[in-house]
């Protein structure tokens, strides 16, 4: 898992994110990042860092450390 | 006239009039203060406890199975016969009778929303040179009619129809069963008592044991309906239809044109409410338009259940299939892992019963068929949360995925609408002797045989028709790697490796040849290649080369015989 950043223009990637979710419901917006997890998911592929991935998450050591 | 399941199911109609029923006889003990002893007393006359008796008849062992009804399974029930089950129904000679009356399907379509278009198809059968396919779908009530007939063959099982089993007293030599009767009650002995008496297993509950695990909140409506439809034989399952807006829907075909429509209802419902005659078709019809003139053959509303005991073994009490675990219907991993169960125990009991392997060996029967349950509950629990996502959440991404199946392949593989059963690979089993030499590991130790078509004497053969029921050596031979004499009438504490040998294509060498190639290449085997094979056709051990002392430890191994 990789901690520092790897995206190439990371501003522009938010806008664009944010943009995809532009005038649709909350349902929708849901259903959106659902495929969205699901490619990026197929995209990563390692079940390892997938695994890795969900327990950072599971944890949420980030919020804790975030204070 | 009692009633199989009239809690939680009923035949109407023709269904209803079409099932055997079986007199009660007056057994002999009715009346006698003699208790009289039977190796095995069987609770249950279901798939599991008829096929119980009938292995332990072919080894030789007396059993009684006490069933409280008088009826084979009066509904459908347990319809979709996997591939393994069908080997092991083959050991019987049955296999050829669900083959011959069933429905032969290896196909799935999963069809989403208001399309015509399934999102995808699967194929269950990746190797088509085998005896039996994917699955066979069969009404239960024929597979008990089949077993029965055979038991009707052999001296060494009785059915007692209308007996049940009320009472018992397990102690350290014996288990007294007490048998009630519409002519009074009665009193057995037995070696060891078999529990196959169901999911509401009375046997469990006299002995107040656990039953542990999930219980969905979902319910599902299974009407088998009598007709004739064109449906293409697969089976077809549904996210979200137009007829059933936002559940799911199953279609099965059976024998005699009966067809399983299995209907999602959702949480909350009434009961009385679905049943009732009026709304059950409505349902049908929205499916099947207005025009189609159907017959109900059984009814049924369900939730699920994805639940096991935490031991199979209580000293001399065993359980086998629902009793012992139950799941979710969609993979087909009840009465399929059912099977399984008694395949691993039968043998087992047998070389217990002969003093040929210790009791030790019973234990090995909880560990593999729990670590088998184990793996249909996990698969079970999965699908059902696929099926019926229980958060808004679990439900966008249920959605996702079907949405995305059409143009993105991998989606396909996480639509989950029943994981069907697979045979169980036993990998972490102690009685498996783990590889030392170098193989692949599609088979593997653990694993059940996988069939190949060979030639024997010239006549086609299969390779599973020659295993089972003893200890297998298989060798595989060519001109010049002859099995070694050594590999010939071997033997441990009095428990006999057969052989078997198949000779590489075109090295005929008047046994079997494998012609084709396909058992070299499931095997991974080369000339020389040895397969210890247990009597339950799973592979104990393999080596390169034959070598006697390691078959005789992989033997001890897989009896329970080393510490």
């Amino acid at each position: 898992m990789h901690r520092e950043l790897r995206i190439d223009d990371p501003d522009a990637f938010y806008e664009r994110l944010i943009e995809l979710h532009a005038n649709r419901s909350a349902a929708d917006s849901q259903l959106i990042n659902a495929k969205l997890i699901l490619m990026m998911a197929n995209e990563i592929g390692d079940r390892g860092v997938l695994d890795e991935l969900l327990r950072a998450l599971q944890d949420d050591s980030s919020k804790d450390a975030s204070g | 006239m009692p009633e199989k399941y009239s809690d939680i199911g009923q035949a109407r109609g023709a269904g209803r009039e079409s099932r055997r029923t079986f007199a009660f006889v007056r057994p002999p003990q009715l009346g006698s203060s003699k208790v009289a002893h039977y190796p095995v007393v069987i609770a249950g006359g279901g798939p599991i406890g008829l096929a119980t008796a009938a292995f332990l008849g072919k080894a030789g062992i007396k059993s009684v199975v006490l069933e409280k009804h008088n009826s084979v399974s009066d509904g459908s029930r347990a319809i979709c016969w996997a591939k393994r089950t069908l080997e092991i129904l083959d050991r019987l000679g049955i296999g050829d009778h669900l083959l011959d009356k069933g429905v032969t399907w290896n196909t799935g379509k999963v069809y989403f929303r208001d399309s015509r278009d399934p999102v995808y198809a699967f194929d269950l059968l990746a190797d088509k040179e085998q005896k039996y396919p994917a699955f066979v779908n069969l009404q239960q009530y024929f597979v008990e009619e089949y077993l029965l007939e055979l038991l009707a063959e052999q001296e060494f099982s009785e059915v007692r129809w209308q007996q049940e089993l009320v009472a018992l007293e397990s102690s350290d030599s014996e288990v007294v069963v007490t048998v009630d009767t519409p002519d009074g009650r009665y009193r057995l002995s037995c070696d060891y008592l078999i529990a196959a008496d169901g999911h509401r297993s009375p046997v469990r509950a006299m002995m107040g044991l656990d039953f542990e695990g999930r219980v969905f909140e979902d319910n599902f409506l299974i009407a088998d309906v009598r007709m004739k439809a064109g449906f293409p034989v697969e089976r077809r399952f549904w996210f979200d239809p137009p007829f059933n807006r936002g559940q799911t829907a199953l279609l099965h075909k059976q024998a005699a044109d009966v067809w399983r429509i299995d209907f999602q209802l959702g949480r909350d419902i009434d009961r009385d409410t679905v049943l009732d005659e009026k709304n059950v078709d409505a349902k049908i019809r929205a499916f099947l338009g207005p025009d189609v003139d159907f017959d109900y053959e059984w009814v049924s509303l369900y939730t699920f259940h994805c639940r096991r005991m935490k031991q199979f073994v209580h000293d001399r009490v065993i359980f086998v299939g629902d009793s012992a675990h139950l799941v979710s219907p969609f993979g087909a991993r009840g009465a399929n892992g059912g099977l399984q169960d008694v395949d691993n125990l039968v043998w087992k009991l047998d070389l217990l019963m002969q003093k040929l392997a210790p009791a030790d060996i019973l234990k090995s029967y909880d560990e593999e068929r729990i670590y088998g349950a184990d793996e249909n509950i996990m698969n079970s629990t999965r699908s059902t949360d696929f099926i019926s996502p229980k958060s808004e959440i679990s439900k966008a991404f249920r959605d996702a995925a079907l949405e995305l199946a059409r143009d993105y392949p991998f989606a396909r593989a996480i639509v989950n609408s029943g994981r069907l059963s697979v045979p169980c690979v036993l990998d972490e089993s102690r009685l498996m002797t783990a590889d030392e030499d170098d193989f692949t590991d599609t088979m593997r130790p653990g694993s059940p045989c996988m069939d190949a078509p060979l030639s024997c004497g010239g006549e086609p053969a299969w390779l599973l028709e020659h295993l089972g029921e003893r200890f297998v050596g298989l060798y595989f031979s060519d001109s010049e790697t002859p099995i070694p004499d050594a590999a010939r009438g071997l033997e441990l504490g009095g428990i006999p490796v057969d052989t078997v040998t198949v000779a590489a294509s075109g090295q005929d060498d008047g046994e079997m040849c494998d012609e084709n190639g396909n058992a070299y290449l499931h095997y991974d085997a080369s000339p020389g290649t040895y397969y210890l094979i247990r009597p339950d056709q799973h592979v104990a051990g393999r080596w390169r080369q034959f070598d006697a002392s390691r078959v005789a430890d992989a033997l001890a191994r897989a009896t329970c015989q080393t510490t």
